[in-house]
């Protein structure tokens, strides 16, 4: 009996899955006589499992939904209470389901008001059934004809008086618990079916066959040792060099591949099994909030190991359903945006490079980013000059952060600050990826990359101590030697050993350490840089041998409390090694990097754009290979040493007539003798002169600047510079750490003279910082604001003839701020220009619509400046 | 197997029971012969690769594999209190005499000095753990079995897998 009874739950489990889905679909779709087919059959079949167990309760329910979808499929028309009341049938049926789970036997209850209503919404359709006859008396074979049959011999024919008519109404009008879509639709003529039924359509199962998980993990385990066992054998036969062994070897070894991934397959499920619930839910969701909403989804048959679709399924819900309750607007909002008022979430699966990639996409109000950077300062999880300095991309990661919230109001659904972390977290812990592109008011994009099964991983056999280890791939980052005295060496603070990795420190943890074989002396090595979620860390390996696809095993649960180890594997020569867990060595390292000053390259990339920019390259130091943008350098020059001179600690040079502040980058030596480059630099009034040792070149590139942790002094971030990552100087850094007194009594004397001319409204630190100089050295007056509230501050003092307003950030806010500027007093003579930093002709063309003058990229210092002259004469005319 | 369930039943429970012959297999730990209940034996074998695992309890030794399959290797004489042998230096290259037991779905390896033979012994000669036991050993043990030149102390396999059952005090 339990077997059976084990049976019958699996199955039934399954076919009502299928009518929660087959049911809303048929919703959208009344007239898909197919899918009422399909309902009526797995509705039919439950009915027939549960009345051959002898489970009378689910026997009734289900008997009493199978007669409404009859009438359905006999060309009633189908309401939206009705198909609520069967899907209230199929919830109840699988609460009774979970509990005749649990105690094996169903449970006491009553299911009349469920069957009555059932039964009446069935009265009235078939009601309605009969009436269509009387209406086409002529045409005695109806559009119909097997509809017209059963209706005609369905049962005892009643005369349908006008007053019994009106009695059904009535008593099948939508109970006061019924959602605002529960209306009956009795007027609505039903269109009977557009193919007649036949009897062959009848519809065959797919070919498959229920297989406990225990026997596919044992054949796994089987086929492992037989790769272990051919290896051994390939092995001999190398050594002998017989002949005669090697076909059939060969054949083997083949046959053990093609039955490896046989049985790998067995494990795949297609992803459609995570998302079988979604539909149901999004129906639900969008009754409950007034929401409409479509759900969209792609490549459900994209297949992944079971494991793996166990672990997403939440995540995955939790995301969609976040989706509709925060992303989708209600939909007067949504007509008011100039939107459909039909919201759409997307659900798309894919196949690439080896791993699984899903999307969730919405087409709702998009994440509202300023209001992320300022929870995320009011939690306390950055400062505010860090935020300032992430773009959006960067912050609009908070939301991955635990606790975070941005939603004011939690309702049932979501909003408890439980949510995106929990999906990461999820994530991570099968090696995942996950991201977000959010445009405002346009709508978000999460991508989830996965790998297709956690069974089988690719992974770095790496050797510490004595013994070799496996390290996934999927968190290696890239491999550096060290070497004592080479470029890349080890260093020490109080033990604990760091690399400095391309101008950054990077905390390092000796594997054979952790194996307690500690206080080696390491020196010579590899590390390996390991990323887990935005914390970088180096584990360092005293080899490193190959990558090898290994076969994941379980961790002994005597050893499951080690941290730093995920499982073991059985390798080609059949030794067991261990598998590092990065999670688990991260945990180690714990707050050393757990604080966000090593952002790591994926995060920080700051979101500028594809935009090629000329830059400076030069040396400083013996292996600093620096850059800045060219915009910014006023002169390239080689000035004798000698010509240096000492004053109150400071190297100064006379140059131009002027004493100029000689300042290393870096760790450049300023020269006793010969010839010393020299950047000079100039702001305003105030000049510059960094020494370097070495000018290197000028590139064009595109600078896809990462961005460096907040104490690194001198240094805004790096970028990929012909193929090398390269730092690229903070000027802002440079000017004031020599010229402080200076600096500020230049700025208030060029305040007091004349009032700026030019407003530059920037949002990011390091823009601000770029462009204010390039604009000084070409003699405008010029004041900032980080935001447009001081920036309309800025603009009440009347002198302010142009205005640079950054369009990368809130595209809207900066439209709506240009739109009021020109509305105010002087608006028509201001000059808007927008500032991106990839211009493209559709941001030229909604710019212009938003009446800017000009649209310039923000590294195009030629075009900045060009555009700024173009207004100088006119403002003279006027003055 | 069901006979097998019936020998561990009886090992590990009832001094008295309804059979009269038991049947062990015998290993060595220095000079003691201790029993182990066969139908809780399923290999004996010997090997000489091992992973170690660092951080591990110290009774786990590491990990072997046996046939495809991932082994925790427990080393006896450290569960039993006694100081590792230098044959079972954590260094991994010596040879080590190992009795696979199944235990609660996972495969473990008693590492063991040598392995002797099978002996059926009679109920009659089975006794409880004398009182005066190390109280290690007591926890251990179900009982003495006397034989004619020496004492065959029967080991409690469930007892002796379940780690967090601490040993000395």
């Amino acid at each position: 009996m339990d077997d059976l009874l084990q049976e019958f739950l699996t199955e039934t489990g399954e076919n009502l899955d299928t009518v929660d889905r087959e049911l809303v679909r048929f919703e959208q779709e009344p007239n898909n006589a197919d899918i009422l087919r399909n309902i009526f059959r797995l509705v039919h079949t439950v009915k027939g499992t549960c009345g051959f167990i002898g489970l009378p309760r689910l026997e009734a329910l289900t008997h009493a939904a199978e007669s409404l979808i009859g009438q359905f499929r006999d060309g009633a028309s189908v309401s939206a209470i009705a198909v609520t009341a069967i899907l209230e049938t199929i919830d109840r049926v699988k609460d009774i389901l979970s509990e005749l789970a649990e105690k094996s036997e169903e449970p006491a209850g009553n299911d009349e008001n469920l069957i009555r209503e059932l039964g009446i919404l069935a009265d009235h359709a078939k009601a309605e059934l009969q009436q269509k006859p009387q209406r086409d008396v002529d045409g005695t074979d109806g559009a119909d004809p097997v509809a017209a049959y059963l209706a005609r011999h369905g049962g005892p024919v009643p005369t349908t008086s006008a007053e019994d008519a009106l009695d059904l109404v009535f008593r099948s009008a939508p109970g006061p618990q019924r959602g605002r879509d529960g209306r009956i639709e009795h007027t609505a003529a039903s269109e009977p079916g557009d193919e007649p039924v036949s009897r062959e359509q009848r519809q065959v199962g797919p070919a498959t066959l229920r297989v406990n998980v225990d026997t596919i993990e044992h054949l796994m385990t089987m086929v492992s040792e037989l790769v272990l066992t051919r290896n051994q054998l390939l092995e001999i036969s190398r050594k002998q060099g017989d002949h005669g062994l090697k076909a059939p070897l060969q054949r083997l070894s083949l046959i053990t591949a093609e039955l490896q991934d046989g049985v790998m397959k067995t494990r795949m499920q297609p992803i459609g099994n995570a998302w079988s619930k979604l539909p149901r839910i999004i129906r639900d969701l969008g009754a409950e909030l007034g929401k409409r909403i479509d759900l969209v989804t792609e490549g459900a048959d994209t297949e992944l190991d079971r494991q793996i679709l166990d672990m997403i399924k939440d995540p995955l819900m939790h995301m969609v359903r976040n989706c509709a309750d925060h992303a989708i607007e209600a939909p007067a909002e949504r007509l008011a945006a100039g939107k459909p008022e039909h919201g759409m979430i997307r659900v798309a699966a894919y196949h690439e490079g080896g791993s699984v990639t899903i999307a969730v996409t919405d087409d709702g109000r998009g994440l509202d980013i300023e209001r992320i950077r300022r929870k995320a300062i009011q939690q306390g999880l950055a400062t505010e000059a860090e935020i300032g300095r992430m773009s959006d991309a960067q912050a609009s990661r908070f939301i991955f952060h635990p606790g975070f919230s941005t939603a004011d109001s939690i309702t049932a659904i979501s909003g408890r600050g439980v949510g995106m972390d929990v999906v990461k977290a999820n994530v991570d812990a099968i090696g995942g990826l996950i991201d977000i592109v959010s445009k405002r008011g346009l709508g978000t994009t999460i991508t989830i990359k996965i790998p297709l099964t956690l069974a089988i991983v690719a992974a770095l056999i790496v050797v510490a101590g004595e013994q070799r280890f496996a390290i996934p791939q999927i968190v290696v980052r890239e491999l550096v030697r060290v070497k004592a005295g080479a470029e890349h060496r080890i260093e020490e603070i109080n033990g604990a050993p760091i690399l400095r990795l391309r101008g950054r420190l990077l905390p390092i943890i000796a594997l054979a350490g952790l194996m307690g074989a500690d206080d080696s002396p390491h020196e010579d090595g590899f590390i390996v840089v390991t990323q887990i979620g935005e914390r970088q860390f180096g584990i360092l390996v005293d080899g490193v041998f190959h990558t090898e696809e290994i076969v994941v095993k379980p961790m002994s649960s005597k050893l499951r409390h080690i941290p730093i180890f995920s499982g073991n594997t059985i390798l080609g020569d059949g030794a067991v090694v261990l598998i590092v867990d990065p999670n688990g060595v991260a945990g180690l390292v714990g707050a050393a990097t757990s604080g966000e000053a090593f952002l790591s390259e994926a995060a920080a990339v700051a979101a500028t754009a594809a935009e090629k920019t000329t830059v400076l390259v030069f040396k400083s130091g013996p292996d600093g290979v620096r850059a800045v943008p060219l915009s910014l350098v006023t002169r390239l020059e080689e000035i004798d040493a000698g010509e240096f001179q000492t004053g109150s600690g400071r190297i100064l040079l006379h140059y131009r007539n002027r004493l100029v502040p000689v300042v290393p980058v870096g760790e450049t030596q300023i020269r006793a003798d010969g010839l010393q480059p020299l950047v000079i630099i100039s702001e305003g009034e105030l000049t510059v002169a960094l020494a370097v040792d070495a000018i290197v070149d000028i590139v064009d590139e595109v600078l896809d600047i990462e961005m460096a942790p907040g104490q690194d002094r001198g240094i805004i971030g790096s970028a990929m510079i012909r193929g090398r990552a390269t730092d690229i100087i903070d000027l802002a850094y440079y000017l004031p750490m020599q010229e402080r007194g200076w600096r500020h009594a230049g700025y208030e004397r060029a305040d007091a003279s004349a009032p700026a001319q030019i407003l530059l409204v920037e949002p990011s630190d390091f823009l601000r910082d770029m462009l204010t100089p390039v604009l000084k050295a070409s003699g405008h007056r010029i004041a900032v604001a980080s935001s447009f509230e001081p920036a309309r501050h800025r603009m009440a003092d009347g002198a302010i003839t142009t205005v640079l307003i950054d369009i990368d950030g809130d595209i809207e806010s900066a439209f709506a701020f240009a739109a009021d500027l020109r509305d105010g007093p002087n608006g028509g003579r201001l000059r808007l220009i927008g500032m991106t930093t990839l211009v493209t002709p559709d941001l030229h063309m909604r710019a212009s619509q938003a009446r800017l003058d000009e649209v310039v990229a923000k590294f195009d210092r030629r075009a900045l400046l060009s555009e700024l002259a173009e207004r100088r004469p006119g403002l003279k005319e006027a003055a | 197997m069901r006979l097998d369930q019936t020998d561990r039943g009886l090992a590990a429970a009832a001094p008295v029971g309804a059979f009269d012959s038991l049947d062990y297999v015998t290993v060595m730990i220095g000079d003691q012969t201790l029993g182990l209940p066969i139908g809780r034996v399923h290999d004996v074998f010997i090997t000489n690769r091992i992973t170690l695992v660092p951080r591990a309890p110290s009774e786990i030794v590491g990990l072997l594999n046996l046939r495809g399959r991932v082994v925790t290797a427990i080393c006896l004489r450290r569960r039993l209190g006694r100081p590792a042998t230098a044959r079972q230096d954590r260094e991994g290259k010596t040879e080590l005499v190992a009795v696979g037991i199944d235990h609660e779905g996972e495969a473990y390896a008693l590492i063991v000095d040598a392995v002797g033979e099978v002996m059926r012994l009679d109920q009659s000669t089975f006794e409880t753990t004398p009182v005066h036991l190390d109280r290690n050993w007591a926890a251990l043990t179900t009982g003495v079995h006397r034989l004619d030149d020496r004492l065959l102390v029967i080991l409690d396999v469930d007892a002796i897998l379940r780690l967090d059952l601490q040993a000395a005090a």
